[in-house]
């Protein structure tokens, strides 16, 4: 029986008409909402050398955790190896250095990979992540079919926001296509694909263009995966959405609703797709981080509060809560600590899981929902213009053309000069500025790890066999030539002979070419 | 044109604009921010020569030569300000240019002395107003070159 503070019971659902569980899934995916399952709490993390953070996950383990999320440095994100010219500075600074699969070894050191799921935040060099944890588990006894978690993948958000691309657009989604291929085929408890408006959203787009951008990535992803073969309801099930959750509260719930209306439509409509679990807009939400100010920092954790709420009443699957001093640098323990138990009085104090949905009906948010669909639409037409009737074309299209780009820095602008006219108000930036002189204490990160770092990268090339090194590269070259061919077992082959993360990206590269933005303002 | 009123365009003792090189080094990709910086300038009448993303010290000062620029700006927000402004700094130096180096981005307070120790013109944080980066990149040109 769940009640209310003052003993009134309550049933999980409220309301005529539609409910929670009946497509499109405006209320909600599940009937009994967060009373059957509370959202994952999963927090991001990694630092420092793989040894370091395998520390960490030890710990958290031990708490109780059964999910692992991995942050990689930026070297790792980007391809590029620790001893890369501009790796200095960077190597394990906003994440943990992973070089080759040696790295990969020490990060998942006596964690049992079939008994956890984990999390990994990488999406230029995904297919070598993902060969990498593939080729510690079966080293470590455990096979491929028993891995369970998410991969980031999503290559189409980083020309349109994030920008850590490596290769061009479409050898990419091949990439992504080859990875979505492998996993349905070979890992049915694995995600291969996180899409993601989080990094939209950060680089300063509108809501709606959040909601329409990602959907849009989504559905182009959709028809990549069909173009290489695959049924929609073979794949469909497994894809997966990450939102921002920004700071005009109603806003965002209107664009969490929207988005499993808009998914589960089009899914069902336009990609045919039968089986519910393929119109299923499955979520993980962050809190924004652009929202947090670097004046009264402490203020931040009322921001994170209220739009981890809006999550959680959007219906979030899982929610990371951003600390209250990311504005200045990295986390300290104790700033990522206050940012979980914000969740965990979202979920156990307020009662905002006892009752799905529990604002649907609202006037105001069922019409909020409406617009969101509606501005989303206009943006779907014109992708699907500029793209003849295909929106992966289209999102191809938009970012050959500055469109994502352009939108994005025209709306990051207006929002800049609302702020600096005085037309919209952030309390203790433009309003509310007395007494902002509090210091918070901020984790810094010293060099050390990259000189550790590198030391080990040169005794992994001291140690492996080169003709081997030489062999793999040169068959991962030959099968990238031919569009038809799955990389990923050659891309297995490689990281097993301790080839580096640079010199499979180097050998794709040569094959791929390298992807320069057009610089425009 | 603008909502920077008071703030002339124009260096004091010359009537031509200020050309402002931005630019972002290495691998850091967060360029919201300098996108907004570089349209706030270009509205304040300056000429804007925007680099984008995955620029080196060499790219950067190769641009100032070409350009004829009177101030760099870089965006860092990576926490490799530390490590990258000083060179960057230095790089100029080296070229014989004579350009201030301008930072914004996420800076810590208490790098912000050593980086102006290091060279640094000057280092604008988090929610700095249009107002204050349009007179810092002025402040940083007319301290640079006091007879120009």
């Amino acid at each position: 029986m769940v009640e209310t503070m003052s003993g009134i019971p309550l049933d999980p659902t409220y309301g005529d008409g539609l409910q929670p569980g009946d497509y499109p899934y405006t209320r909600g995916l599940y009937p009994t909402g967060y009373r059957s399952k509370l959202w994952t709490m999963r927090m991001f993390a990694g630092f420092g050398t793989a040894t370091d953070t395998n520390a960490r996950f030890h710990a958290l383990l031990r708490a109780g955790g059964t999910g692992l999320s991995t942050a990689f440095d930026m070297p790792t994100l980007m391809g590029r190896d620790s001893d890369h010219e501009w790796s200095v500075g960077e190597v394990g600074r906003a994440g943990v250095a992973v070089d080759t699969l040696a790295d990969m070894e020490d990060l998942f050191a006596g964690i049992d990979l079939d008994k956890v799921t984990t999390s990994m935040t990488i999406n230029g060099p995904a297919a070598i992540c993902m060969a990498m944890y593939i080729a510690v588990a079966e080293k470590n006894g455990v096979g491929r079919v028993h891995l369970g978690g998410t991969i980031q993948n999503d290559i189409l958000k980083e020309y349109q926001a994030q920008k850590e691309y490596i290769f061009p657009p479409r050898p990419s989604v091949r990439l992504v296509t080859d990875l979505i291929r492998f996993t349905t085929a070979e890992m049915p408890r694995w995600h291969p694909v996180s899409i993601s408006g989080y990094h939209i959203r950060e680089a300063g787009s509108t809501a709606a263009q959040e909601l329409a951008f990602t959907l849009a990535n989504g559905f182009a992803y959709v028809e990549a995966a069909i173009a290489a073969g695959l049924k929609v309801d073979d794949f469909a099930p497994r894809l997966s959405f990450f939102f921002n959750a920004h700071s005009d509260f109603f806003e965002e719930i209107g664009k969490f609703r929207a988005a499993r209306r808009i998914w589960a439509t089009w899914m069902k409509d336009r990609y045919g797709a039968t089986n519910p679990k393929s119109q299923m807009c499955r979520f993980h939400t962050q809190t924004a981080g652009v929202s947090l100010t670097a004046q009264q920092p402490e203020n931040n954790i009322a921001r994170v509060a209220v739009q981890a709420l809006s999550a959680v009443l959007g219906g979030t699957q899982s929610l990371h809560t951003d600390s209250y001093d990311e504005a200045l640098a990295l986390p300290t323990e104790k700033a990522a600590r206050i940012a979980l138990r914000t969740q965990q009085i979202v979920a156990h104090e307020t009662g905002a899981a006892s009752v799905v949905d529990p604002l649907g009906g609202s006037h105001f948010v069922e019409w909020m929902t409406d617009e969101m669909e509606r501005q989303a639409n206009e943006i779907f037409d014109h992708i699907d213009q500029i793209g003849r009737g295909s929106m992966l074309e289209g999102v191809y299209a938009g970012i050959d053309d500055g469109y994502f780009v352009g939108e994005i820095a025209d709306a990051a602008y207006r929002f800049e000069r609302e702020v600096n006219a005085g037309r919209r108000i952030i309390v203790g930036v433009n309003e509310f500025t007395e007494n902002d002189d509090d210091e918070a204490n901020l984790l810094s990160i010293g060099h050390a790890t990259e000189e550790i770092q590198i030391k080990r990268l040169d005794q992994i090339r001291g140690d492996r066999n080169d003709d081997a090194v030489r062999a793999s590269l040169a068959a991962l070259v030959e099968a990238a030539g031919q569009p038809d061919i799955n990389l990923m077992p050659s891309i297995i082959d490689a990281v097993q002979t301790y080839a580096t993360e640079g010199e499979i990206v180097a050998a794709l590269e040569s094959v791929f070419g390298t992807y320069v933005e057009t610089a425009m303002v | 044109m603008s909502e920077t009123p008071g703030i002339s365009p124009l260096s004091a003792d010359d009537q031509e604009p200020l050309r402002v090189v931005l630019a972002k080094l290495g691998f850091d990709g967060h360029d919201r921010g300098l996108k907004v910086v570089a349209r706030t300038l270009r509205d304040a009448g300056m000429e804007v020569i925007y680099l984008g993303l995955r620029q080196t010290t060499d790219s950067i000062v190769a641009a100032c030569e070409q350009e004829d620029a009177d101030v760099i700006g870089l965006s860092m927000h990576n926490a490799g300000h530390l490590t990258l402004a000083p060179r960057m700094v230095q790089a100029v130096e080296e070229a014989g240019l004579g350009v201030p180096v301008v930072i914004g981005g996420i800076v810590p307070a208490e790098d912000v002395t050593v980086l102006i120790e290091a060279g640094v013109a000057a280092v604008l944080g988090p929610g700095a107003s249009t107002e204050e980066v349009v007179a810092a990149v002025r402040a940083a040109v007319a301290r640079q070159s006091p007879v120009r």
